[in-house]
């Protein structure tokens, strides 16, 4: 009934365990070092690796089928569109003519047709 | 009509409805079949209120000053209308009537993934509605039913706080109900029944899952907001304090555009069915149609700015969300094409749900079309905050959404009650419907287009004749919507019996009894053929 | 009992057997992680939208919270998140006294997330005045490092509306999660989890694992913003 299921060892959650202690440690470390705006992308860069690593081994989505990745590729992928969509908005008004995002429309009247 | 069984039909011995007695029975089942009856007479109480206020509306255009409200007055009732009918009622309608219904039969599953689950749904769904009756009793909201900040957040001195909690639990409801859907069509088709032998229903209520699961989940967090900032004043939408009312319309449409696709998705599969049904005959290009459901679904998530043209958001951004709009109509133009490609040179029966399917073809594509026009940016500055919006997306949500759950409560009604509806008052209803329909939004983009401007009370004397005429259609859509009620009850009753296939279809739920044992089938089915797999001389008929 | 007999009472009557049950709920479970990352997801919209609107005020927002309470909580969950996976493993192998040793363990590291924030927190951050809304002030060493980054005060109180917003949505996630802990408990003793069925304890972990990932990105989005170099 479940002999498809691969039981780990204890130690293989442990060293994944370590890992992100490993980790975490690094995150606040590098939060001291000034790396101008690189501090930012490495804090990102860390975090999405500790979260990968929590979802493939904690949780077990290597052992998964297809679909599975499917789903959450597409949850990240629409918070991305989302994200990226919106914030495309705000920082391209200031692109057209105008005084700023509450002071004047970007869609200035039919100048000359 | 064309009869299949040669000898006169009869109602099973023991089905869902008899099976069990009481109101434990119903009120603790877990029979999808009686969710779906649950579901139905809550949505149908919620339709007459939000009808009611519609109503109202209408009468009080009638006079250029406004027969019957003061403006204030006016901006309860329209939101209560927008708000009623999309969250409590269109929402709900197909998915949670239909859709519990039918889905597990068409996969050939004895219910669905989470029965209890599907329960709680129910639960949820009449605990939001509730609150949010109690929030219009005692004074209402009068914020349209986008909710625009800061009008909502700072501004208005209306019930916008039970309202908001009203919609944000409600919205679980259709989360959870979406999420039982996707588990159950990906986990529990009988053995054969791969992803592309599956009805177009199916397809479309999937593709309506994924938006629910996706979408939902985004309003309620920004319900969420709205209370916040109302309670504690904590500046997220308010400019004075920093905050961006526009980053609340983003919120708002990343949800809202993805919603009204939730509301047309699940009525076009029903239109699928009633085609395959009314032609018996496979639906043309079915792949293409399945497709599109699922591109629908996919492409409906980047357009949402296509709402935000003139509130100063950026060109360039206008620019991208314009060609995705137009972008979207083509999967929809795809299914137009493919249901009319079907009723060529096919034997179509004129039954109520074919009327049905014909009228939704039609005064769709009158609503998508000029949906067009709202998407194209330079159209949209004249046309937006128009009675031509209104009209445009009365004509796809009334025109389309709820004449597809009208064809499709005819089509099924049989396989629900066992009993048959007078098919004369069927087709006169229907005609009504569509008579009153035409009459009451037609108008509306003459109106819209010579300026008259949405949810105002009062209106320039010019406008009046339009605005009549607009009113007068509605009392004879209203009638239209009655007369179902009156016959539908009547057939539980006295309607003669239908016998598992009154329409000659094919599909699962054709196979099993009417109205259905509480297990739906006997044993598993073992699908071995295409969907729709009509012969091909019953499409010519003679 | 037999094997095939004892999993046959465990089948819900819609399922065809334990498999497609597993399968089902095991998906269901993974969907409504899905809802849950739209669900954050639009604060964390917010959040980056104001974070590049306002720079100066978010960065000194971050240095008015205290990283050690930040660090502590991360350490603590990915604690619980090896507790939690090592309790699943345990159920796997049907070892009802390990399980329930992992499951009091990681209740414990829950709770302890919980109430840290909240006694000592959060409530040092009502009474330094840090609570957004119309009683946000400042003062004292925490004005002076807003003044030093050139930062406006309603802005400063923006991010702090985000701060209390995505750690208190995520608190609440806690505390749903330690309730679900609470149930697993009370049916491992009843013997329930260690039959076979082990994937009710996978599916809390999967859970219980999602709400530890929200942590891992709010710690550096909202304690570690602009570095601590300053």
């Amino acid at each position: 009934m479940f002999e498809h299921v691969h039981v780990h060892p204890k130690f293989f959650y442990v060293k994944v365990f370590l890992a992100l202690i490993f980790l975490t440690a690094l995150t606040t470390a590098v939060a001291y070092v000034d790396l101008g705006y690189f501090n930012t992308v490495a804090a990102l860069v860390i975090a999405v690796v500790k979260a990968s690593l929590v979802v493939l081994f904690f949780m077990h989505l290597k052992e998964q089928e297809g679909m599975t990745r499917v789903v959450i590729v597409a949850a990240v992928l629409w918070l991305a569109v989302f994200i990226v969509i919106t914030l495309s908005d705000r920082f391209t008004r200031h692109w057209v003519p105008s005084n700023g995002p509450w002071e004047g429309s970007a869609i200035t009247a039919p100048q000359s047709e | 009509m064309s009869t299949v069984a040669v000898e006169a039909p009869s109602l099973p011995e023991v089905h869902y409805l008899n099976a069990d007695y009481g109101w434990r029975s119903w009120l603790f089942t877990t029979d999808h079949k009686r969710i779906a009856w649950l579901y139905l007479f809550s949505i149908t109480f919620m339709f007459a209120i939000g009808g009611l206020a519609a109503t109202l509306m209408r009468l009080n255009l009638v006079e250029p000053s406004g027969l019957l409200f003061e403006p204030a007055s006016y901006d309860k009732l329209f939101t209560a209308h927008g708000l009623v009918m999309i969250f409590f009622f269109l929402t709900q309608s197909i998915p949670t009537v239909l859709g519990n219904f039918l889905i597990p039969i068409m996969i050939g599953a004895r219910d669905v993934a989470f029965p209890k689950l599907n329960l709680l749904s129910w639960y949820i769904y009449v605990l939001g509605a509730t609150i949010f009756i109690i929030s219009l009793v005692t004074g209402g909201i009068d914020t349209g039913w986008t909710l625009y900040t800061p009008l909502s957040t700072t501004y208005a001195n209306t019930n916008v706080l039970s309202a908001t909690v009203g919609i944000f639990i409600t919205g679980f409801s259709s989360i959870l109900t979406g999420l039982n859907f996707m588990v159950t069509i990906h986990k529990m088709r009988a053995p054969g029944m791969t992803w592309f032998r599956l009805p177009l229903f199916i397809w479309a209520m999937y593709a309506t899952s994924v938006i629910f699961v996706l979408a939902m989940p985004v309003i309620a967090i920004t319900l969420a907001l709205i209370a916040l900032e109302r309670i504690w004043h904590v500046g997220i939408f308010d400019p004075g304090l920093g905050g961006d009312p526009i980053l609340f319309q983003h919120l708002f449409w990343f949800f809202g555009h993805p919603e009204v696709y939730i509301l047309i998705l699940p009525s076009m599969g029903v239109i699928s069915e009633l085609v395959a049904a009314g032609c018996r005959k496979r639906i043309f290009g079915y792949s293409f149609v399945a497709f599109s459901s699922v591109a629908i679904a996919a492409i409906s998530f980047m357009v949402w700015g296509h709402h935000m043209f003139l509130t100063g958001q950026s060109v360039y951004a206008g620019l991208v969300f314009s060609a995705l709009s137009f972008a979207v109509a083509i999967p929809s133009a795809v299914k137009v094409f493919n249901w009319t490609a079907t009723m060529h040179k096919a034997s179509v029966s004129y039954d109520t749900p074919m009327l049905y399917a014909i009228g939704f073809i039609g005064l769709f594509t009158i609503g998508g079309l000029t949906g067009l026009f709202l998407a194209s940016m330079g159209a949209d500055v004249h046309l937006h905050d128009t009675y031509f919006v209104v009209a445009h997306f009365h004509y796809v949500m009334v025109g389309g959404a709820i004449m597809g759950y009208m064809g499709g409560l005819h089509l099924w009604w049989p396989k629900m009650t066992g009993k048959l509806y007078p098919e004369a008052w069927a087709r006169f209803a229907c005609l009504l419907v569509f008579v009153g329909f035409n009459l009451t939004f037609g108008p509306q983009f003459i109106l819209g287009y010579v300026g008259m401007p949405r949810r105002y009370a009062v209106y320039p004397a010019e406008f009046q004749v339009l605005n009549v005429m607009s009113s007068a259609g509605a009392s004879i859509l209203a009638v239209g919507y009655v007369i179902p009620l009156i016959y539908f009850a009547w057939s539980v009753f006295k309607g003669p019996i239908a016998g598992p296939n009154p329409w000659g279809a094919k599909g699962l739920e054709w196979t099993i009894a009417s109205p259905p044992p509480t297990h739906n089938f006997h044993e598993t089915p073992i699908v071995t053929e295409e969907a729709y797999a009509y012969e091909p001389e019953a499409a010519h008929v003679g | 009992m037999s094997a095939e007999a004892q999993s046959a009472t465990l089948v819900a009557e819609q399922f065809e057997d334990l498999e497609q049950q597993k399968s089902a709920d095991t998906f269901g479970m993974w969907l409504f992680l899905v809802t849950e990352v739209l669900f954050f997801g639009g604060l964390f919209c917010g959040y980056c939208l104001y974070r590049n609107v306002y720079p100066e005020a978010f960065e000194a927002g971050s240095h008015l919270l205290k990283v050690t309470y930040g660090a502590f909580y991360t350490v603590l969950l990915i604690c619980s998140s090896l507790t939690m996976a090592l309790g699943v493993r345990a159920a796997q192998l049907r070892l009802k006294t390990s399980l329930t040793v992992y499951l009091i363990l990681t209740w414990i590291m829950g709770a302890a997330f919980v109430f840290i924030k909240l006694r000592y927190e959060w409530y040092g951050d009502y009474l330094e005045g840090l609570v957004p809304g119309v009683h946000f002030a400042p003062h004292g060493e925490n004005l002076e490092i807003i003044h030093h980054f050139h930062a406006l005060l309603p802005h400063v109180s923006l991010f702090f509306l985000f701060y209390f917003c995505m750690t208190g949505l995520h608190a609440l996630h806690m505390v749903v999660g330690v309730g679900l802990l609470t149930t697993l408990l009370i049916f491992t003793q009843q013997g329930k989890n260690t039959q076979g069925n082990y994937y009710w304890v996978e599916m809390v972990g999967l859970y219980w694992h999602f709400v530890d990932i929200v942590w891992i990105f709010l710690f550096p989005l909202l304690y570690l913003i602009g570095g601590r170099y300053v």
